[in-house]
């Protein structure tokens, strides 16, 4: 097997709120293969996004990285200095984040945020490049439009230089979070194409976090379903999608309407996300789940399930 | 089925905020288009699903046909009421009779009011009810939405997105209407939790005898909920028909290109679209979708196409599309 670009090992990060300490991601492990495309799939308050910003070193007090190791490209990231973070983040590791209208400097021309960006990490002609990237993407008249605010792009055209931004300097990995949920299905489309004709193109690996199972199913190699903090179910999407494990990734898949086939009922999961400062000991979704049983109430490890796939549930 | 409410040619024009320099130039606003004469009819206990993408009038449609943006022209007649005639006191009248439910439960519940207060204000503007009655059904439409008699005293932001938007829905089924305007009620919501608000509409539905317009830009949710649905482009209607029918036999190249890029169905050979929505402001010639559209000729560019009556009551407004009409 090759050498994982990125190796997360288990990682914890916490929140110190008044009421006492929120830990947002709890033990996660999982590896990113050069090209590959990862999944991450899980509702809001799944540590999800957590996760990927301790990867770009962007977890801020009250939060702390606690414990675990994040290794990319052979190098520990885990208490690197803020100047070798600086290289690295948008060089070797790029993110897009899910509300272009907010990521994107108002006061600032586009041009201004991709050349920025180019000039940073010590790229020669940046503009050339800046201009090659938006014709990329799919942006027209792009020498043009370098001038423009992000207002005078519609909500695609911002997503689309968002994407821009992030693969200027050909990143190994891009962590795309949630690229497409504040679009529509069709300019959602458009997105995810362009982002896996790129890493086509470039062989780059992408970290595709959504809570969009579709989404998952088409363009992603292997998927890791979060829950409060912690990975559930990790595979190959097509076993995942198609037989499911965890009762959890089982109450997801069974509650969202599915438009090729509406004869399926859809059947919700019941309660809520628990509250991450006050967390069961057991099994977290132990008190949402129609399969309990009293030994879900001890510590569940995660358990290797045949090839590559690892289930966190005592019926397995 | 006969129609509860019958939509006629209706349009919504906006006048965009101006600014300083056009004003003192004096020169005319340029509108911008929401509908432009949208006919439709929702029968009595269906459920007619709207799509389209984003600011393709369907919020505003159904705003309008309530009357809480006035439509510029054309016709709303809700049981054989001509809505648009009415004056403040009988309009006030018939909103007990037609309710919405809004997108964000964040943003649509007043923060200073207990749950309580919430649900008994519009029985109290309504003269409907005092003292133990009130209490009596505001108890009795918690339960009703799933929520527990405790949670009456409690204000908007001890609760979680999803009984938000139970509340969102008690407000607007306690005064008994027999028609809703659902507009993206699940959008804001995480997955597990959209399910569970989508079978409380449907139970809803199912007991009170509901009718209603379930607006929403996920596909998938509209195919699940509605009996038939009507497809929005640039203000316009573009398609209806039976649910099925439409969403898995499309006919419009923008309703295929609509299900084609609904996820889950493999990112092989999707129709695709061209571009971006165009401004609503200069709304493109002859068929609005033309811009956009794989197969537009010049008939496309420069004549607006009829809205032809397919078998199975269905209808589509293009002039390529189906090859062979019945």
């Amino acid at each position: 097997m090759t050498e994982p670009l990125l190796e997360i090992t288990d990682l914890r990060v916490a929140f110190h709120a008044r009421h006492g300490k929120v830990r947002a991601v709890d033990g996660v492990s999982l590896t990113v293969a050069p090209g590959e495309c990862l999944g991450i799939v899980g509702e809001s308050g799944s540590g999800k996004s957590v996760t990927f910003a301790a990867v770009m070193g962007l977890i801020r007090p009250p939060g702390r990285i606690e414990a675990g190791r994040i290794r990319f490209a052979g190098r520990d990231l885990v208490g690197l200095d803020a100047a070798s973070y600086r290289q690295l983040r948008g060089r070797d590791i790029a993110m897009t984040l899910q509300d272009a209208q907010t990521s994107l400097n108002p006061a600032l021309t586009v041009g201004t945020q991709i050349i920025e960006v180019l000039a940073a990490h010590g790229e020669g002609n940046a503009r050339a490049r800046a201009v090659e990237m938006m014709t990329m993407v799919g942006i027209p008249a792009a020498e043009r439009r370098l001038g423009d605010y992000p207002h005078q792009f519609s909500g695609g055209m911002r997503q689309r230089m968002m994407v821009a931004i992030a693969l200027s300097c050909r990143p190994k990995l891009l962590i795309a979070d949630e690229p497409t949920t504040a679009l529509d299905v069709t300019i959602q489309a458009q997105v995810l194409e362009l982002i896996a004709s790129i890493r086509a193109k470039l062989g780059m690996s992408v970290v595709l976090i959504t809570h969009d199972l579709g989404v998952v199913a088409d363009y992603c190699d292997r998927v890791a379903v979060m829950y409060a903090g912690q990975i559930v179910e990790a595979g190959r999407t097509a076993d995942i999608i198609g037989s499911p494990r965890h009762p959890y990734t089982e109450g997801l898949l069974a509650s969202v309407p599915d438009l090729h086939n509406l004869d399926r009922p859809i059947r919700p999961i019941e309660g809520q996300v628990p509250d991450l400062i006050d967390l069961p000991p057991g099994c977290r979704f132990l008190p949402r789940c129609p399969k309990a049983r009293p030994d879900c109430a001890k510590p569940v490890p995660m358990r290797a399930v045949g090839e590559g796939r690892n289930v966190r549930c005592v019926l397995t | 089925m006969t129609a509860l409410l019958r939509v006629e040619n209706l349009v919504k024009h906006y006048a965009p905020g101006q600014g300083l320099l056009s004003r003192l130039l004096g020169q005319k606003p340029r509108m911008v288009q929401a509908l432009n004469g949208v006919s439709l009819e929702i029968r009595a206990g269906e459920t007619l699903g709207l799509i389209g993408e984003s600011g393709c009038g369907k919020s505003t449609f159904g705003r309008a046909i309530l009357r809480l943006h006035e439509p510029t022209s054309g016709s709303v007649r809700f049981g054989g009421t001509d809505v648009l005639a009415l004056d403040p006191a009988a309009l006030k009248a018939m909103r007990r009779r037609m309710q919405i439910i809004f997108q964000n439960p964040y943003a649509s519940l007043n923060p200073r009011k207990t749950v309580a207060q919430i649900l008994a204000q519009p029985l109290r503007l309504h003269g409907l009810a005092s003292g133990a009655e009130l209490q009596e059904r505001v108890r009795a439409m918690l339960a009703h939405v799933g929520l527990r008699p405790s949670h009456a005293e409690r204000y908007p932001h001890q609760f979680s997105g999803g009984q938000r938007q139970r509340i969102g829905i008690a407000r607007a089924l306690i005064l008994n209407p027999e028609f809703v305007v659902c507009d993206e009620p699940v959008s804001a919501l995480d997955v597990s939790i959209q399910a569970q608000i989508i079978e409380l509409l449907a139970r809803l539905k199912r007991e009170l005898g509901l009718t209603y317009l379930f607006i929403s830009h996920d596909i998938a949710v509209i195919g699940y909920v509605s009996d038939r649905v009507a497809v929005m482009y640039l203000g316009e209607i573009v398609e209806t028909g039976p649910a099925r029918a439409v969403l898995h036999a499309p006919q419009h190249p923008y309703t295929k290109a609509l299900m084609s890029a609904v996820p889950g169905g493999g990112a092989e050979d999707r129709v695709r679209l061209l571009g971006d929505l165009p401004s609503p402001m200069d709304p493109p010639p002859g068929c609005r979708f033309h811009t956009r559209c794989g197969f537009a000729t010049d008939l496309c560019r420069s004549t607006v196409p009829p809205q032809r009556a397919l078998q199975g009551e269905r209808m589509v407004a293009c002039h390529h599309f189906p090859e062979t009409p019945p």
